[in-house]
Parts: C-alpha cells; structure tokens; sequence
C-alpha cells in the first residue's frame, strides 16, 4: 500500500511519455529501413505502433481524463496489429518455405 | 440504445449477408473430396449475390440521404452510396474477371475464399467510406489491406505472389504505422477523433497538428500510391494473380481517394493551404514519374502498375479543390477509370488464362489471331489516355476544370503535358498490337462466357460513360463541398 502511495506521489510529466514514444517511432523507422532479416523488420514495426499505442494511453491518462477515447483506441490498434503480424507471419513462413531464408536481399526477382 | 441507428447501415449489412450466404454455400457445396468436382451453382452464387446486393444499395441512393449513427461514428450520405455501388460495380466485374481463373482445378477448393477475402475488403471499403470516426476510419482501413495481402499470396506456390505479399504487408504495416501515430498526435492536440468535432479545434500554428496531417497523408497515400509511397505498387502488381491486381489498381484505390477528399474537406479544412501544398507536389510527382517509368516496362501488369500510379495522381487532382464540382468529378472519373482498367484487365487476365503470356512484345501480332479483343482493348487503352470521344476524354476533362477553377493553373498545365506522354506508352500496347509483326503471336483462342460479359460491360461503360450525360449529372445531384 505503502508503494501505491509513494508511485501515487511521483507525477511523471508528459513530455517524457512523448519523449519515449518518439525514440520508439525513431527505432522503429530506423529499423525498418537497415534490418535485413523479414521478422527483425516486423519487430521494428511493431516499436512504431507500441509508440503510437503509449501516445494514445498517455494523452488519455494526463490530458482527458475524463473520456476514454485513447484507451479504447489502444486496444483495437493492440487487436489490428496482432492479425497483421499473424498474416504477415505466414506470408514470411510461405516465402521461407520457396527460399529457406527469409533475407529481403534474396526477394528480388520482381524488380524495376 | 436505439437499435433503429442499425438502419442507416443498410449497405453494410446486406453486405455482411451476402458474406454469410457465400460462408454457408462455401461449406456445404464445396467440392466434395470424393468426387473433386464443385457444384456448378457455386460459380453462379457470388456474382448473383452481390448483383442482388448493389441493386439494393442503388435503390437506397436518394439526395436527402444524411444520417449519422452511433453518436457520429458512422455517417452516411446519397454520394457516400454512390461511391459504394461504384465499388459493386467494379467488384461484380472482377468475380466475372476471376471465374475462368477459379475453374482451373489446382483452385477447386480455395474458389470459396477468393470470394470472401475480396468481399471482407470490400466491408472495410465500405466502413472506411463511412467513417464518422478515426477509429472506425482505422479498423476500415486495415479491413481492407488485411485481407489483401491473403489475396495476393492466393497462388501460394508461386515465389512471385509471396514476394508480392511480403512486399505488400511490410509497407502496409509501415504506413499504417505512421497514420496511426499521426491519429495519436490529433488526439494529443484536439482530445477528439470525431470528424465533426476535430475541424473547429485545428488550427495553423501548431505543430503537432501539421505533422498529424503529414503521417495521415503518407499514410493513405500508401493505399492510393502517390509516389513517394509508391515502391510496392509495381512489384506487387506484377507478383500477385492478375484478377487481383485488378481489383487493387482500382477499388481499394478508388475507395481511398475518396476518403482522402472526405477526410481533407472535413476535418483538415482549417490546414487546407498546408495540404493544398503537400498535395500538389505529390501530384506532380505521381503524374511524372510514373509516366517516366512506365515508358520502360516491358512486363504488361508492370505497365499497368505505373499507368495506374499516374491515373491515381490525376484522381486526386479533384480533392485539390475540396469543391462540390471536384467531388463530382472525382467519383465520374473513379467510374470510368474503373470500366477502363478493368476492361484492360480482363483482356490481359484471359490471354494470361489461355496462352501464359504477360509480356508487351507478346502481343506483336495480337489483331491477327484475336481482332475483337485487340479492338476493345484499344477502345479501353484510348480511354485510360483520354482521347475524345470516349469516356476518359470527359473525366479528365471535368477533374482538369474542377481544379483549374480551384485556382491550380500551373498543375493543371503540368497533368496536360503528363497526358500527352501517357497517350505515347499506351499506344506503345496499340502499336504492338496491330503493327509489330511476330512469328509466333498469341494462338486464336474463346474467352470463357463470363470474361465475355465482363469485357462488354467495360466496353459499353467506356463508350457510353461519357456520351451520356446523364451518368455524370445523376453523380453531381448527390455531391457536396466544403
């Protein structure tokens, strides 16, 4: 009880949660654009929408308290990435299955 | 809660019937595993299914359609029907494109989810053209690129169609990634994501707004495939089934573009200088580039990829205006576009189906062995350019005065010179057609029934669209500006 309290006490300021949630975004492009392995790229998009999703809980949290607009809006983004990781995942199983890797250099035979 | 709210969803839920109808004959008709052979009413159903469906939805179409739902997250208007019964339109088309492909026996038992991923994306279309909501904008939106990416892995032998996926899905996620944390920033600054709230409380100065409008810009400029965003666009068209590529050079497209006006006119209309200036040179771009590209293509749904990344920019060249004369012709151009490329299409889905054949310098020769196709794809590629008596003559010329009226003098000049280079790679296909002689052109061969009937729509739609006028008045009654 006594660590509720003391958590209860610290109010972290919002420009830290946008701070975090733009470092995430920032890793995530980053990774998207270097990683050469299919899944490691997946990983990196997967940073963008979690910072999207602590925006969304943050602003509800400290701005409008009141709604709970940002909440909601987490879980159906929490819900929507986990099928396009899902369907993703089996396109990436099906191209490992053709090519017994799954490195985006060796996905070159449709070009220019 | 007042259940009537559910009425004003009629579209929607005639189509989630027609889904649930097409699940159930799906299951209990399907090719029995004994025999192998499907049940000739199964090729029947799903086009007669969403026949009945988009007359329901015409009869629906009335100018005093204005309701919202659900507290403003759905809304719905006469000209919000108009754009769904063009994307049935286009959708019937495709089944009719798709029915040689699916009797071929290594589809004998997929056929059933080809026609129920394409009506899910269909749904989210629908919801997306809806949306009250960006929450409801967002589940549309990915309703409508998940189930894609299933489509275009649909040949899941082949390494071309996965590489497509794959290529398809990355960037998916990725920009709809960057609109969703686009959405979070609007919601930081306003505290609301309804569109009706949000206009009021935008405002020039602020920053995180002005990036908001660029990560959803980027973000369904994906879906459109402007050209920055572009670089899926011809891979994935060349690598997925031809009746797919089909319906994502103009449905999934056409959907977007006009959500992209809605959205523009409705909630970003306080930024309309910032936007006016981002979509003009993303305009530009897409007119220009693509055309450059296309030039060198040899591969034909290569080709058709890059004609289609130009024929996006000229589509959204009626948001620029954000008027009711640029709605209307917006959705007239999306309409023609949609009989023209698909005409296209079906020519090359069946030539595809009947000789394996998808490179240009294949057709050398196509009039000899197959004059009447030949003849109606030149109908279709004239149209695509715009040459006068034919239908994308008007649309272009209809979009082209909207903007030019807006005040964009320059853009305009610029998309006129673009349509002049058009015009020289489309009759690059003409040429090889008619002209290039071959040694060993494509044999004669008989379109199945329903490519057929599908290619004499598309040839009507393309002579007819644009002689009557009543096609583009009956639009212009249900359009509204900002």
């Amino acid at each position: 009880m006594e660590l509720f309290n003391m958590i209860e006490g610290i109010r972290v300021d919002m420009t830290w949660f946008l701070i975090l949630s733009a470092l995430l975004l920032m890793i995530g492009v980053y990774g998207f654009l270097t990683r050469r392995n299919t899944l490691a790229i997946l990983i990196s998009i997967e940073l963008i929408l979690n910072a999207a999703d602590i925006n969304f809980a943050a602003f509800n949290r400290m701005l409008f308290p009141d709604g709970q607009e940002g909440y909601i809006f987490t879980l159906f983004s929490v819900a929507i990435s986990a099928a396009e990781t899902a369907i993703a995942i089996a396109v990436m199983i099906n191209i490992y299955r053709n090519l017994k890797n799954n490195f985006v250099s060796n996905l070159d035979k449709l070009k220019w | 809660m007042d259940y009537s709210q559910f009425l004003y969803m009629r579209d929607e839920i005639s189509l989630i019937a027609v889904i649930v109808i097409l699940f159930f004959a799906d299951l209990f008709l399907c090719a029995d595993r004994k025999e192998g052979q499907p049940s000739k009413i199964l090729t029947v159903i799903p086009s007669l299914a969403l026949f009945l469906q988009t007359i329901y939805v015409m009869v629906g179409i009335s100018p005093d359609l204005q309701a919202e739902a659900f507290g403003g997250m759905y809304q719905t208007n006469g000209m919000m029907s108009v754009v769904k019964a063009i994307l049935n339109i286009g959708t019937i088309i495709v089944f009719l494109m798709a029915n040689g492909w699916m009797a071929r026996s290594e589809n004998t038992l997929k056929r059933g989810e080809f026609y129920l991923l394409t009506l899910c994306t269909l749904l989210g279309m629908y919801f997306m053209v809806s949306a009250g909501h960006f929450l409801m904008f967002f589940i549309g939106l990915e309703l409508a690129s998940i189930p894609m990416t299933a489509l275009i892995a649909f040949t899941k032998n082949h390494q071309e169609s996965a590489e497509a996926a794959a290529k398809y899905i990355l960037t998916a996620l990725f920009s709809s990634g960057l609109l969703l944390y686009g959405i979070s920033l609007l919601y930081g600054t306003c505290g609301t994501l309804y569109f009706n709230d949000i206009a009021p409380l935008l405002s020039d100065c602020n920053w995180m707004q002005t990036t908001a409008l660029v990560l959803f810009i980027s973000g369904i400029g994906f879906k459109i495939s402007l050209v920055p965003f572009h670089l899926w666009t011809a891979d994935t068209y060349q690598g997925a089934p031809t009746t797919v590529t089909g319906y994502l050079s103009v449905i999934s497209k056409g959907a977007a573009a006009f959500v992209l006006f809605v959205i523009l006119a409705k909630v970003f209309a306080p930024l309309m200088e910032a936007w006016n200036t981002i979509m003009m040179w993303l305009i530009v771009l897409s007119i220009t580039i693509a055309n450059i590209f296309a030039v060198r293509q040899n591969n034909i749904k290569r080709f058709m990829a890059f004609s289609a990344i130009s024929q996006a920019g000229y589509l959204v060249l009626g948001v620029m205006s954000c008027t009711a004369q640029g709605m209307t012709a917006l959705v007239y151009y999306l309409f023609v576009y949609l009989v023209a490329n698909l005409g296209v299409f079906l020519i090359i889905n069946v030539t595809e189906q009947n000789s394996e054949k998808v490179l240009i310098s294949d057709y050398n020769g196509f009039y000899e062995t197959n004059p009447k196709l030949s003849f109606i794809m030149t109908l279709c590629l004239f149209s695509l350019a715009g040459i006068p008596p034919f239908a994308g003559f008007f649309s272009k010329f209809f979009i082209f005065m909207a903007a030019f009226k807006a005040g964009f003098p320059i853009l305009v000049f610029i998309a006129l010179v673009n349509t002049v280079i058009s015009l020289y790679y489309y009759l690059l296909i003409v040429k090889a057609m008619y002209i290039n002689k071959s040694k060993s052109p494509i044999a004669t061969f008989q379109s199945d029934k329903c490519s057929l009937a599908g290619i004499a729509l598309c040839a009507l739609g393309v002579v007819l669209a644009g002689i009557l006028s009543q096609v583009y008045e009956y639009i212009n009654a249900f359009s509204y500006g900002l």
